[in-house]
Order: C-alpha cells, then structure tokens, then sequence
C-alpha cells in the first residue's frame, strides 16, 4: 500500500498545482465529487441488497396483503366511492405509495444502527460531505423502493389492475418513487439524529407511519374525509406521489393536482429535509 | 498534531478540560487512562467528529474547527468498534472508502491490491466481512483507513478483545506502516504492555486533562527501578473512585466489541 518511504499523504495528484489553481480546481470539482459521494452510498446499498435479497421479498409480503385482502374485501363491499374507476385500480398506486413509506419510514433506525457499529463515524470522518451522505442514504431508499415497485406491478397485473406500460409514464412512476422514498427516509433521518436510540426511534416511527399513512389519499378519495382531514392530508407529501402514481401507473389515469405540482411539492420537500438532515447528520455520534 | 486549551463539555460534565498536547512528526503516542477519562472525546474532537467547545487544534497545519474539510483529508480513524461493514466484502469494504476519500479511479485497485496483501487478505478479498474474524477484521481497517495515506492516524483501542495473536498482527501492521509512510499514529489505549510496545510517547489522562506525560522509559523511571507501565497507570489514575459518567457506556461498548470479536 505504499510507494515507499515518502510517499505523498493525502489522495489527490493536484497537490502539485499553486495554491490557487488548485482551490480553483477543487471549486470546479464540488458538484462532481458531491455526485460520486452520493453515487457512493446508493451503489452500497445495491451491493448489500445483492448480497441478501431475501429482505426485499419479506418487505413484499405486506403490499401483497393489502391489495389481495384488504383490496378484495372493499371492492367486493363497494364501500369505497371511487368513481368509475375499480376500487383495486384505485388502491395499487396507494399500495406502492405505502409500501415505500413503510421501507424508508425506518431508514432512521439504520442509521442508528451503524452508528452503534461505528460505521457512521467512519462515514463521517471521511472527506464525503455530509449532504452527499444524507441524500445517498435518502436515494438508497428510492432503490428499495424499486424493488417494492416490481412486486406489486406483478400483482396488480394479476388482480387484473389496467396497467400502463408505456415507457414514459413508467418513467415518471421510477422518479416518484425514488423522490417520495428519500422524502421519509430524510424524514426518517432527521428524526435519528433527533432521538439517537432505537428504542425511542421505534416508537416515534410507529407513531408517524398511521397517520402518514391514513391522513392521504392512498387508500380512499380526499373527498370523503372531514374538513380537517383533508387539510392534513394535503399537506402530505404521500398524497402527491399517490397523486402520481395514480395518474402514470394507470391506463386513462387523471392527476387531481397536476403533475407539475406533484413533483414540485416532492422535489422541494426532499431538498428542505436534506438540508435539515445534513445540518443534523454530525449529531447523531454525540 | 497540536491541541491548545482543547475543551469538550456535555452539559454539567467536563469532558476534555483544557487539553494541550504536541506530537511530533512519526511520532506514535499513546493516550492511556480510564474508562470516562476523555480519550474518545478527543479522538473525536481531533477527528472532526465533534465541536470543541473551547479551544483549538491543529493537524498538519490546519485547524480543526474553521478548516475540517481540510483535516478530514489528512487523517484516517479506526473507531473502537468494529466497524468494517458486515454485509460487504473485503474488497467492497476498500472500495468504497477508497471513492469516498476521492482516489483517483486509476490508483484504486492498484491501491486496494496492495492492501489486500500487505495484511493477508488477499485471498479473502470476495468473502463477506461478517464471516471474518476479529484480527482479519481490525487488519482490514487498518488498511481502510490507510487507503488515502493520511498524514496522521488515529486509533481507538486497536487491539481491544483481540486474542494475542491477533494483537501482535495489529502491532507488526502498525510498526511496518510507521516504517514505510512515516505515518503519526495517535493512540488510546488500555493495554499498557501496547503501549510500551508501540509508543514513543505516552500521557494519561484523568477526569479530562493529562496528568503526567513523557516517554514510557521516562515515566517507569519516575516510580523506581522496577516499575512497569502498569504501575505508572494506577499510580496516576486510580487514586479515585470510578464516578465518571460515561463511564458504564464505555463499558457496555467494549463489551459489545468484545461479543462481536467473539
């Protein structure tokens, strides 16, 4: 590992630049490296998933559920009013919204966990900067999500779900789900940095999942929920990427915001929670 | 590496009260004391990992507190747990650190190569890290943090639950890297016959600030002809009861370590 006595510390050949070329050099590089760096943590997420995939398929059990039981159940009833659209048609988005709130929702606790194991301080220590950590951690969650994505487009194609397939939409489908899946794993993250030990986390993180979850439009229409409620509910971001997901996944499917709002609450709540995250991220060692 | 009035409070509790240290150039100098003396908090400190509350430091020249990006690139740290990701291999373990510290993509296997043998982990390389043992996994962090050849290297109980063979691989990796890079190795430690072994200088440290520091022929010389380091330990810092807080979270991390080597 050594070129011998010597050798020169530090990583980088631009040592041999003045000073001022090489801060010029190194201004030039910030948005490249804070790219790799973040292309870093996501590329260790993939490898880890490759090296154990049996988490992605138990993750999968409880979408399945959701869309076979509960799914079922409520069209069968017609309790639900949906519209012309079949309840199953209307739920799948909701589902997938769900099952990537549920996957990121608990980022945080990893967080802790390695930083339990000492693998946080290493991160931390390391030239990486610590937006570029939060949002590869963030986006990580946008891979699982993904994973997520491919067993419930199975399943709802089996329930006879009138899918699209069309490379756009399915285009736009991927976007929202990455973007919603780092919105609650920064989320998630924050509230680590906050709480620092599992056992509160696990507790907080229950407490935020239901009404996440319920306060959206992913299981039934805003319009059948009290004043209130929807207040709530248009102040999640899990009702814009169910807003999404519902217009790109089915065939005919209508956004009721518009889709340039949708993206535009995402990406904006993603880059306001990173920076908070990134603010927070050095905490989480004390 | 310098440190002046370098201070670290947690609330009530002084941490690191008014630490000022000066360590040379190749110098390997250990940091010895109890359990909650503030070892780890000045690893920390001089790691960028936390923010002195008074006080500065400097690290080849930079300050710790208004140039961290700068520091950061001029050390390496080996945390006291072990923390070489399990889910990864060898390889995938260098990899990453050897981006995140920004080697040029030319250099990095040739670099990881290179690591891989110098500890003998070559043929290890492709095997998931949770399947190693304790001394393979502390070798391969020695190398992880090694990868950007850092001007200092800082190491919190290197060798902590490690079996006497493993603790004298540790040691040898250490001296060849003092050898070979002329690396300043700053370490704590509570293994007294490691610090004679490895350092050039050692201080102990009591309730936050050095109590007595020198060279460990200097400080056994102090007590009389025939003490040992041991003796110069619990002469300095056993005086009082053990009611440093911290101290039960030291105890169940070095447990902890100590379930995982196995």
């Amino acid at each position: 590992m050594s070129n011998g006595p010597g050798a020169p510390h530090g990583a980088s050949a631009e040592r041999q630049f003045s000073y001022p070329v090489q801060a010029a050099l190194r201004r030039l590089a910030v948005p490249l490296l804070f790219a790799q760096d973040t292309a870093t943590i996501v590329d260790v997420e993939i490898r880890k998933l490759r090296h154990d995939p049996v988490e992605l398929l138990t993750r999968a059990v409880q979408p399945v559920l959701w869309l076979l039981v509960f799914g079922k159940v409520i069209a069968h009833a017609r309790a639900i009013p949906t519209g012309d659209l079949p309840y199953l048609d209307f739920l799948a988005p909701g589902i997938l919204a769900q099952s990537t709130l549920f996957v990121a929702i608990f980022y945080g606790i990893a967080v802790i966990w390695e930083r339990d194991l000492g693998v946080l301080n290493k991160f931390l220590v390391s030239p990486a900067s610590r937006a570029s950590l939060v949002l590869g951690k963030a986006l990580s969650a946008g891979v699982r999500a993904l994973a997520q994505a491919a067993i419930v487009y199975l399943i709802a194609a089996a329930l006879g779900v009138n899918l699209a397939f069309a490379p756009a939409p399915l285009a736009g489908v991927v976007v929202a789900l990455v973007l919603g899946a780092a919105v609650f794993a920064t989320f998630s993250l924050i509230i680590a940095c906050l709480v620092k030990t599992r056992e509160r986390f696990m507790g907080i993180g229950q407490i935020l999942t239901m009404p996440l979850f319920f306060a959206s439009n992913a299981i039934y229409p805003i319009a059948i929920m009290p004043t209130a409620l929807q207040w709530l509910a248009k102040a999640n971001p899990l009702t814009y990427q169910t807003d999404i997901l519902r217009t790109l996944m089915l065939q005919g499917g209508t956004s009721a915001f518009g889709l340039p709002l949708d993206f535009a609450v995402l990406t904006g709540t993603l880059l306001v929670l990173v920076a908070v995250a990134a603010h927070l991220y050095p905490r989480v060692v004390l | 590496m310098e440190t002046r009035g370098l201070t670290r409070r947690f609330g009530e509790l002084l941490a690191v009260d008014h630490l000022d240290l000066s360590v040379p150039q190749g110098m390997v100098f250990g940091l010895l004391g109890r359990n909650g003396a503030g070892k780890t908090t000045t690893i920390k400190m001089l790691t960028t990992l936390l923010a002195p509350t008074e006080g500065t430091a400097r690290i080849a020249g930079f300050d710790i507190g208004t140039q961290p990006a700068r520091v950061r690139r001029l050390v390496g740290y080996v945390p006291q747990l072990l923390s070489a990701d399990g889910a990864l291999t060898a390889l995938e373990n260098l990899l990453v650190f050897a981006r995140l510290y920004h080697i040029p993509r030319a250099q990095r296997r040739t670099r990881i190569d290179a690591a891989l043998v110098s500890v003998g982990l070559q043929d290890a390389a492709h095997k998931l890290v949770r399947d190693f043992s304790g001394g393979m996994i502390r070798r391969l962090e020695i190398v992880q943090s090694m990868l950007h050849r850092p001007a200092v290297l800082f190491l919190d109980e290197p060798t902590i639950g490690l079996d006497p063979v493993a603790r004298h691989g540790i040691w040898e990796q250490l001296r060849n890297l003092i050898a070979q890079e002329g690396t300043t190795l700053f370490l704590t430690t509570h293994d007294m016959e490691e610090a004679d072994e490895l350092c050039g200088q050692v201080a102990i440290m009591h309730r936050g600030t050095v109590v007595v520091h020198g060279t460990p022929e200097e400080l056994k010389a102090r007590l009389g002809p025939n003490a040992n380091l041991d003796d110069v330990f619990v002469a300095y810092s056993a005086a009082t009861e053990e009611t440093e807080e911290g101290a039960l979270r030291d105890v169940q991390r070095t447990r902890r370590t100590a379930r995982r080597l196995g």
